[in-house]
């Protein structure tokens, strides 16, 4: 029936476009969560950047779950070797996730331990970035596979690189949530911000810097795709691209604009996905398996692939929609049902 | 019982399986219990429907967050623990798992905000829309779980080739044989056991003579559905069970009781299984009644245990005695729908002391029979993980560590021992703090010009004199 297209590669697109919207909306929200302890202005501060993110948070969490769901359905292979090699950074993602999920609703409710539903926040969003920054790094480093199963120990994940990722996440996700309350905030807290992206900016450059440029030197395939001509004129934009994006994300902030510099970060973070999806195409497990070896059979990718091409947009319109209903900024006082 | 890999991710399972459907049962009923309010607001435009709806959304949404951070654990769990099933299974339940997501998780997370949130950016017709999705998310949910979960207990529109699962007719897959009986099943365990806690809070409420208009309309409308859905029930329950004597013969035979093949089998009441020696101890049982239950026949013939090797039947103890207690929840909720019945014919549904403390003490028994019920046909299905086809054995991860499992299950325990005891205090603390409208203390709100939107102070824990307080956020400091 749809012959005329290669269904894998669509999969692979939606997997993709999953864990890519994933990133960018919870990746605003973890960031909220990172910088939570930290806002000038106290518990009203708090209550505030909570509220920007309070009525959406479950929405862009669910990426997450299409994203373990589609690699599942899509990719069954790549599901059942990935998960049981990262399974502590998972079980700690997950862990992060229950506390970071249930603060919204328990520190509004609570007075007595509000302070503490406060941390709930914080170290979950701040542990469950770290670890999916981890699980990035190990991912690129590849796994150890034997037939269709892991054959790898419980620690594999665990080298300086895989920390790194993990730190550099938590670097970028902080630039989202930063960027996304000059948004939505104003006053003190906005002034804040301000001040603190160029830092959080100069952070990210640098780690992307640094993941640029250990990956072509430890892994030749990697090595080849980048730096082989003319493959080096034709990639030549993503890093040019990258820096100019920077430029004027700095621009804009020293302009003290409101909307760009959040758009700008999506755009840092679009680039930098790229970029990872350039160095380990067409790979589902690094660092041999292909989405083609890993892929469901037709009968399964037809059946799905049928719903998905209507219910996606229609996910997306109506989630445009919620964003639409909860525009402009949030004031002190405003917000919790 | 060693302490193997594959136990531990068994316990592992049970565990957290347990924890996460506890809030779906609960807000599958919740969610439609709130939508029903909304729109009898919007029909009739009496506030006080509107008040029982946010009083009640209120508590859908902790028990709603819960049941997603709970649920996110199972999604990841079936390829880090069970990563040979999800191979030989993926390119089955993959794409149904995957539909739940697309069509019920987005639509659920994403108008929830709009419900909790949005009820001064909408219009009200919105809201309601809102409420709608919210509730049509949770039950197109439960469609897809069920499904796949059934396929697990009865395969249909399969084929094996390699040893790995192929799907060869979609219809046949989604609805396989025991399906459409579980999805009612189960939907209409949910809707009872809201209604129980709905009928127990009200009760509450009117034994303490607080949110009395309140809490007359909430104690009406779920006894209607108790009164209505737990007969019902029963009537599914003996279809769903004649559908596995066709389909999972030693399932019922597990439950049952029954170890022989008998021509006219007893129902057994009581007794105390022995796997090993292949009998029941302290057996009391009514001949001929089983046979007339399940066959429609006083001589009609039960296969007994006996007639499937030993490695092939589930664990009989647990099974018969799980079925048991999810049967007698079955029929105290019926006939607390008949007494409901009865009151009301009478006139003295509202204050009647002992049957109010009783629907208090009762509030819980829908998670219960939900337990039970999830334990006879999860346990009856072993050994067997899909049924005749995977052994649970054969589909653990096969670098699962015992370190690994033992790392994760101390985690999850501790966790979950943490946030679900938080999470039930400040349930309680909200059943207690009842509607807004009712009898309430001063409005601290009304001179704080600076929070528009907030219909209602949020903070509930107690106050330091003790007293619960109705002081808002900012005005806590």
């Amino acid at each position: 029936m749809l012959d005329w297209i290669d269904l894998t590669l669509a999969f692979a697109f939606i997997g993709g476009l999953a864990i890519f919207m994933y990133v960018l909306m919870d990746g605003f929200d973890l960031g909220v969560g990172i910088l939570f302890p930290f806002l000038p202005g106290g518990e009203d501060d708090r209550d505030i950047a909570m509220n920007t993110v309070a009525p959406i948070w479950d929405g862009n969490e669910t990426w997450l779950i299409l994203g373990g769901a589609a690699l599942f359905a899509g990719f069954p292979l790549a599901y059942s070797v990935i998960l049981p090699a990262l399974y502590l950074p998972l079980l700690l993602m997950l862990i992060a996730l229950i506390f970071r999920g249930v603060a919204f609703e328990f520190r509004f409710k609570a007075v007595t331990s509000r302070g503490a539903w406060g941390y709930s926040f914080f170290f979950g969003s701040l542990f469950a970035t770290f670890a999916q920054g981890v699980i990035l790094g190990a991912f690129i480093q590849g796994f150890e596979v034997e037939g269709r199963d892991f054959v790898g120990g419980l620690l594999d994940w665990l080298t300086p690189f895989s920390l790194m990722t993990g730190v550099a996440l938590v670097c970028g996700y902080a630039l989202l949530g930063c960027t996304w309350l000059i948004l939505k905030t104003e006053d003190g807290l906005r002034d804040w911000c301000y001040r603190l992206a160029p830092k959080l900016l100069l952070g990210v450059l640098i780690f992307i810097g640094l993941v640029s440029l250990i990956t072509p030197l430890w892994n030749e395939a990697v090595r080849d795709r980048w730096f082989t001509f003319p493959n080096l004129l034709y990639l030549a934009p993503v890093p040019v691209l990258t820096l100019l994006v920077a430029a004027m994300l700095l621009t804009t902030v020293r302009q003290r604009r409101d909307g760009p510099p959040f758009v700008l970060t999506m755009l840092l973070f679009l680039l930098a996905y790229g970029g990872l999806a350039i160095s380990l195409w067409p790979l589902a497990i690094p660092p041999d398996i292909t989405i083609w070896d890993a892929a469901s059979p037709p009968e399964s990718q037809v059946f799905l692939f049928v719903g998905l091409v209507f219910l996606v947009p229609t996910i997306l319109a109506y989630t445009a929609y919620t964003y639409w209903v909860f525009r402009g900024k949030i004031r002190a006082g405003e917000g919790y049902h | 019982m060693d302490l193997d890999p594959l136990t531990l991710a068994r316990i592992q399972f049970a565990f957290t399986i347990s924890f996460h459907i506890l809030f779906p049962a609960f807000t599958i009923g919740l969610a439609c219990w709130i939508a029903v309010l909304e729109g009898r607001w919007l029909l009739t435009g009496r506030d006080i429907f509107r008040q029982l709806s946010e009083y009640w959304t209120k508590i859908f949404a902790v028990s709603f967050g819960l049941g997603v951070v709970s649920g996110i654990v199972m999604s990841y769990q079936f390829g880090t623990n069970w990563s040979r099933f999800s191979d030989i299974g993926g390119y089955i339940l993959g794409p149904l798992i995957n539909y739940e997501v697309v069509t019920a998780f987005f639509l659920e997370a994403t108008f929830l905000g709009v419900l909790l949130f949005g009820r001064d950016r909408v219009p009200r017709g919105m809201h309601f829309f809102a409420a709608c999705m919210v509730a049509l998310g949770t039950l197109i949910s439960a469609f897809w779980i069920l499904s796949s979960n059934s396929f697990m207990q009865t395969p249909a529109g399969y084929e094996l080739r390699d040893g790995r699962l192929f799907p060869v007719d979609w219809w046949q897959i989604v609805f396989n044989p025991s399906f459409p009986y579980r999805y009612f099943h189960m939907v209409m365990a949910c809707f009872l056991t809201t209604a129980f806690v709905v009928a127990g809070v009200s009760a509450w409420h009117l034994v303490k003579r607080r949110f009395v208009d309140h809490a007359k309309i909430g104690l009406s409308m779920s006894l209607w559905l108790i009164a209505v859905l737990a007969p019902a029930q029963v009537f599914v329950g003996d279809l769903t069970g004649l559908n596995t004597l066709e389909h999972q013969p030693t399932k019922l035979a597990a439950l049952e009781g029954h170890w022989e093949t008998y021509e006219g089998a007893p129902l057994i009441l009581f007794a105390i299984p022995d796997q090993e020696a292949e009998m029941n101890h302290f057996e009391i049982s009514i001949p001929k009644l089983g046979s007339i239950i399940l066959t429609h026949d006083p001589d009609g013939v039960i296969r007994g245990l006996k007639e499937w090797p030993a490695e092939d039947r589930p664990p009989v103890l647990p099974v018969f005695f799980a079925f048991r207690a999810m049967v007698g929840l079955g029929l105290l909720m019926v006939a607390i729908g008949f007494v409901s019945l009865w009151l009301r014919w009478k006139g003295r549904l509202y204050d009647t002391g002992w049957f109010l403390q009783t629907l208090r003490f009762t509030s819980p028994i829908g998670f219960l029979a939900i337990m039970f019920g999830w334990i006879t046909t999860e346990l009856g299905r072993q050994p067997w993980t899909v049924y005749g086809i995977l052994r649970t054995e054969d589909s653990v991860t096969p670098a699962l560590t015992a370190a690994g499992v033992l790392t994760s299950l101390t985690i999850f325990f501790l966790a979950y021992t943490t946030v679900f005891s938080a999470g039930i205090y400040f349930l309680v603390r909200l059943f207690q703090r009842g509607p807004e409208g009712g009898v309430r203390a001063p409005d601290l709100t009304a001179n704080r010009p600076k929070r528009p939107f907030s219909a209602a102070p949020e903070a509930i824990e107690p106050g330091p004199s003790g007293r619960p307080t109705r002081i808002s956020p900012s005005a806590a400091e």
